[in-house]
């Protein structure tokens, strides 16, 4: 069994927000639009944060990427009183659309603020009609959406290697974000797979977790030299 | 004494059923106007989805939270102040129990209305719908013995009065199995409405936002519940009073015990109020501190101020040196508003600053919001109005029990 998981390397990271838009092109991610946007409608299934800590002299800037942790104990999942979301065997937290109704209550109760709700019915531009990804599952008006580490990458890898009766290797399947990234400061892979990538990065030093102390068991690592504080 | 007697006794109960006059268009029209409003802004919010309200990221609930608990909270204090009023024989709650059990009339309208948005829980649903079933059955068998009543004073609505009656005559048998089934609905509402406020306040209460995560949630959530249930009541008893010309029913001394119960609540509040930001204030985490001082000095202050000097500041002196009608009056409508702010200060700072600190967001209502609250007070209102001219607002038959108890033994 697969066990997906990320790291994402602080150290490497420029700060492009390449993987911002690249996750948008990929999951059919709708923008809001500079109103929507002030009211806090904007999604960002990869979302870029920076912010300016502390006053001269002592200035520090904090900026990281942040997808949805796929926590292996979500706080999202047990609050759904439809069973809309859960953890997939592969330790990703899904979401099945057709079945949300809406509560947003698996939105509430994520500490990353990682879950988005569509407050409109979706609308695109003609112009990018046709540039949307036909692998993605629609969105209506009215569910909440979120990262799920390209599932539908996943998907079509395992069905080719299920083809060629083998198992998936190390960086076979890769989510947008990561394959965007100019300074390749994502890894994505198996957490189950002794020899990936992503165990070996997962175990360094310089690994943390957000908001670790929570106790839900982010399946989306950092690295960065020296200290980090969540607030 | 026969039924026709018993109705000329209590002729003032029974009057405001019969007239309809200028004073009672002039209520319920504004009332109705703006309960379809409200229905149109639902309408408009149910085409175009919830982008319609000032929700956004993070703050994913807001207003219809608010009235969710809010209003909840005012209905089901009906149920339980009434049945243990009745479990400890307080004689005095007789005249109040009929409006109490009233709280819950216009109750199925929201849960209707906000089910398919904002039903939390299943437990929350399973508890709300239990509840709602038992409670509509207690109001309903306290009022079989006057429905009898009513059948026979009013032919021309006999197509209402005689299915609901349920061929009540007022024999023996009759009234000991009544007895029965009020006994025992009394004890299962207890429970009953005890878990329903439990059970909003975990919605909270069991997720990670801070200043939710707290283990007094539910008593806090069922006090509060309980205490604005109490004002509201003491509102509506006070309107009935005056409106309907019950000053020989509702008498001074029911408003000064109701005043006393009041006055325990406000006491109840306070110290949970206290306990609850103390305990936050002193040891909590950074997170729960960055909500504190937002509601303390910060965004929320002038709320949160508002809330105090409305819920204890003003009721408390009032209530303890001036337990009259008018000042009665004050004090509920202060704690009504007051306890609707609450809600507010309780929930939406809590998802301005939301554990990972970098998320930011603010929260201002739309229209939508604003008048599907006005259209659930009207709604809420209106549905009172309207009950009050079909069914007795005071209970006939307890009223005549406890006055013929009066005569058998005089003490």
């Amino acid at each position: 069994m697969y066990r997906w998981g990320m790291v994402i390397d602080l150290d490497r990271c420029t700060g492009c927000q390449a993987c911002v838009v690249a996750c948008r092109q990929e999951n059919n991610v709708l923008f809001a639009g500079e109103d929507e946007a002030k009211l806090g409608r904007a999604k960002f299934w990869m979302n870029f944060i920076s912010e300016v800590k502390g006053s001269y002299p002592d200035v520090r800037m904090h900026f990281f990427p942040i997808p949805c942790m796929q926590c292996d104990h979500p706080p999202c999942t047990k609050v759904c009183p439809v069973e809309a979301t859960y953890k997939n065997p592969e330790g990703i937290v899904a979401h099945i659309y057709p079945r949300c109704i809406g509560v947003r209550m698996c939105i509430s109760n994520c500490p990353y603020t990682v879950r988005y709700f569509n407050w409109h019915a979706p609308s695109w531009p003609d112009e990018y009609k046709r540039g949307r990804n036909p692998d993605v599952y629609k969105r209506r008006k009215g569910v909440t959406e979120k990262c799920n580490f390209c599932i539908q990458r996943i998907r079509k890898a395992k069905w080719n290697a299920k083809r060629e009766k083998r198992k998936l290797h190390d960086g076979e399947v890769i989510p947008a974000c990561a394959q965007t990234c100019p300074s390749e400061a994502i890894t994505f892979g198996d957490l189950n797979d002794p020899k990936s990538r992503v165990l070996k990065l997962s175990k360094s030093r310089r690994a943390f977790r957000l908001l670790d102390d929570l106790g839900t068991e982010p399946k989306v690592y950092y690295l960065k030299e020296g200290e980090w504080d969540d607030g | 004494m026969d039924s026709e007697a018993i109705a000329r006794k209590h002729e003032k109960i029974l009057a405001p059923m019969t007239r309809a006059g200028r004073m009672f268009w002039a209520t319920v029209i504004p009332l109705a106007a703006i309960f379809l409003w409200s229905v149109f802004a639902f309408g408009w919010q149910y085409r175009s989805g919830l982008g319609e309200t000032g929700m956004g990221h993070p703050v994913s609930w807001a207003f219809y939270l608010v009235n969710f608990v809010f209003f909840i909270g005012i209905s089901h204090a009906g149920a339980l102040v009434s049945a243990v009023l009745r479990i400890t024989r307080a004689g005095w709650g007789t005249p109040f129990g009929r409006a109490f059990d009233l709280g819950r009339s216009s109750r199925f309208y929201w849960v209707a209305l906000h089910a398919q948005f904002k039903s939390p829980l299943l437990w929350d649903f399973t508890c709300i719908m239990t509840y709602f079933t038992v409670s509509v059955i207690f109001l309903y068998v306290l009022m079989v013995p006057d429905i009898g009543l009513l059948r026979e004073r009013f032919p021309n609505r006999r197509w209402l009065y005689r299915p609901l009656s349920l061929g009540w005559t007022g024999t023996e048998k009759e009234w000991s199995t009544i007895g029965k089934a009020i006994g025992i609905l009394c004890v299962a509402v207890i429970p009953i409405a005890v878990s329903v406020h439990t059970v909003v306040s975990w919605v909270f209460g069991m997720q990670t936002q801070p200043m939710w995560h707290s283990t007094i949630f539910a008593p806090y959530f069922v006090v509060g519940a309980i205490y604005s249930g109490i004002a509201a009541i003491i509102v509506v008893t006070l309107a009935l009073r005056k409106v309907y010309h019950l000053e020989d029913y509702l008498k001074p001394y029911h408003f000064n015990n109701m005043g006393l119960l009041l006055l325990t609540f406000t006491l109840l509040w306070a110290y949970f109020t206290f306990a609850e930001h103390l305990t936050v204030g002193y040891s909590g985490g950074s997170a729960e501190q960055a909500v504190l001082w937002s509601k303390l000095t910060g965004k929320y202050a002038l709320l949160f101020w508002i809330m105090a000097v409305l819920c204890f500041v003003i009721p408390f002196p009032i209530l303890i040196f001036w337990r009259t009608l008018p000042g009665l009056l004050i004090s509920s409508i202060c704690i009504i508003v007051g306890m609707w702010i609450e809600r507010y200060t309780i929930i939406i700072p809590s998802f301005i600053e939301p554990r990972l600190s970098y998320v930011r967001g603010d929260y201002m209502p739309s229209w939508v919001e604003w008048s599907m609250t006005a259209g659930l007070a009207a709604g809420f209102t209106l549905a009172f109005v309207i009950f009050s001219k079909l069914f007795p607002v005071i209970s006939i038959w307890e009223t005549e029990k406890e006055e013929r108890e009066k005569e058998s033994n005089p003490r």
